[in-house]
């Protein structure tokens, strides 16, 4: 049976048309805000009144710096804790156009030795986990023109 | 005046004890009373630290250690802040002996903290942003504090050796302190041994988790006079400041700083990151520079961390941390000791209660009551932490 796809967290990012992460942006102020706000604007500067609306985020951005888990982390970060560890890399991403960093673990096979700050990376679409009918996909950074 | 008196300081030794947070907090609250030479029966009012993984649900933290204590009809009051309970329990207090509604105040923190990382609790909560750090990117604490430290390295040009040396320098003064629960010398190559938890920092370069407890009893100037105490220690600022927008430091637990998109040329205040705003606040308030500091107990939740602080409390410039620890300035004999206690790296973590001991710490150095690791002729010292979702903590005491 093929398992469905589903995000690991609804409205966040979209694969369609090429892999984006998803926020809100008040109609009110231009502020930017990620993961989504949909409710309200938490600039104390804004007017106010302004409707928030979904606006795709940049594409690329500058590693503002990296990390990695060489330990399992705790419930809830989904892992069988039959299977070995295997350490994942996580990144902290400085949006191009947005200005904000955005944290975000990085694909498979890339270790925090082919990382260094200031680099240039793309977010692009990831699996968190998977089970007997679903895959759950998120999003990771991918060093641009790095391995893939 | 903004002066609140330190009439009693106590603590529950810090260790893994394996018993109830609640007893912890009776032995330190027995301790401080005791310190202060009250009877429990005396104490108009008790604000507990509270502790959501120890205290909630079952116990809310204020009743818990008043019940233990025994119910006597004070005012009771209970705070969470994250790792800035204590201090946002002891403002509590402070503006009660301030408005006049108490002469003596008992502020209680103390928690058995579960070993290893510190998670959220069980359910799924995705409008829950601790949740959802750990759901989704498996993003623990320790992993916060790496990248800080790896930011730090390629900004500042700090290297592994430097965040060793805090250990180091910690460790030295905690061996000294009775109360702490690792009271041992450690070596650079012992931290240099010690397995990556996240890059770039080792098991030594992160606090563990504790049980531990700290109370401390405050009263009114004119009551401490009344009482025989002349000149105490005094509590004169208490900082419990939010982040300004935009934010633009990444921080616990988020998964994203805010834009600078919207804001223009910028408002004036988000100029000052959040963690310096923390003692900005406090020495405003206090009248108070850090160039008047004896001390500072600051919040090393890991080495690299520590030199941040150096910063945000203004002992240096941005990136000057790892030279000025390397002079030595700030290791017990230097011009301004930071964790005369040992800090967390001695003591670990037991969340309610370490903005309490940092002021207990900070009570004893300034009565000239700390041993071995006394720093001589001790006036003034800060003690400053942030908890998580924006709660700023910082505390100035004088003599
Ligand atoms: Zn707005």
């Amino acid at each position: 049976m093929e398992r469905t796809r589903k995000p690991a967290v609804p409205g966040w990012f979209t694969e369609e048309g090429g892999f984006r992460l998803l926020g809100t942006r008040c109609a009110a102020c231009a502020a930017v805000f990620f993961p989504r706000e949909d409710a309200y604007c938490r600039n104390p500067h804004c007017a106010g009144g302004g409707a928030m609306e979904e606006v795709p985020l940049s594409r690329r951005g500058r590693v503002w710096s990296y990390t990695d888990g060489r330990y399992r982390p705790p419930a809830p970060y989904p892992s069988d804790p039959g299977e070995p560890w295997e350490p994942y890399t996580l990144l902290a991403v400085e949006l191009e156009a947005e200005g904000m960093v955005v944290l975000g673990q990085a694909v498979p096979g890339v270790g925090p030795a082919d990382l260094e700050v200031g680099m240039e990376v793309e977010v692009v679409g990831g699996v968190l986990a998977e089970d007997a009918d679903t895959v759950w996909t998120t999003w990771c950074f991918r060093p641009v023109g790095g391995p893939a | 005046m903004t002066d609140v008196a330190v009439l009693g300081a106590g603590m529950h030794p810090w260790g893994k004890w394996g018993r109830s947070f609640v007893e912890y907090g009776r032995v330190a609250a027995r301790a401080a009373l005791a310190d202060a030479g009250l009877e429990w029966r005396g104490v108009q009012s008790v604000v507990g630290a509270g502790t959501v993984r120890g205290g909630y649900p079952g116990h809310v933290a204020g009743a818990a250690f008043a019940r233990a204590l025994g119910w006597q009809g004070a005012r009771v009051a209970s705070v969470y802040a994250a790792c800035a309970s204590g201090a946002h329990a002891v403002a509590a207090a402070r503006a009660q002996i301030l408005a006049g509604q108490a002469d003596a105040v008992l502020v209680v923190g103390a928690d058995a903290a579960p070993k290893g990382f510190f998670a959220p609790a069980g359910g799924d909560r995705d409008d829950d942003p601790d949740w959802l750090r750990f759901r989704l990117l498996g993003a623990t604490n320790p992993a916060y504090f790496g990248l800080y430290a790896r930011r730090r390295m390629a900004v500042y040009g700090d290297t592994a050796e430097d965040f060793a040396r805090v250990k180091v320098k910690n460790a030295a003064a905690g061996a000294l302190n009775p109360l702490a629960r690792y009271r041992k010398a450690v070596t650079a190559g012992e931290v240099a041994a010690s397995p990556v938890v996240a890059d770039p920092l080792r098991l030594l370069d992160v606090c563990a988790t504790s049980d531990g407890g700290a109370a401390l009893v405050l009263g009114s100037m004119e009551f401490a006079r009344a009482r025989g105490a002349a000149d105490p220690v005094r509590i004169r600022a208490v900082s419990t400041v939010t982040p300004r927008y935009p934010r633009t430091v990444l921080d616990l637990p988020d998964i994203a700083t805010d834009s600078g998109c919207g804001t223009g040329p910028g408002p004036a205040g988000a100029a000052v990151p959040f963690r310096a705003s923390i003692a900005r606040a406090a020495y405003e308030e206090a009248g108070i520079g850090p160039e008047e500091l004896s001390l500072a107990e600051v919040y090393d939740l890991s080495t690299a961390l520590e030199l941040e602080w150096y910063e945000d409390i203004g002992l240096c410039g941005p990136g000057e941390g790892a030279a000025l620890l390397g002079k030595g300035a700030t290791a017990l004999g230097g011009r301004v000791p930071v964790n005369a206690s040992g800090g967390l790296a001695s003591f670990g973590e037991a969340v309610p209660a370490q903005a309490i001991a940092q002021v207990c710490e900070l009570t004893w150095q300034l009565r000239g009551a700390a041993g071995a690791r006394q720093v001589p002729g001790a006036r003034v010292g800060i003690a400053v932490n942030q908890g998580l979702f924006g709660h700023g903590s910082a505390i100035v005491a004088v003599r």
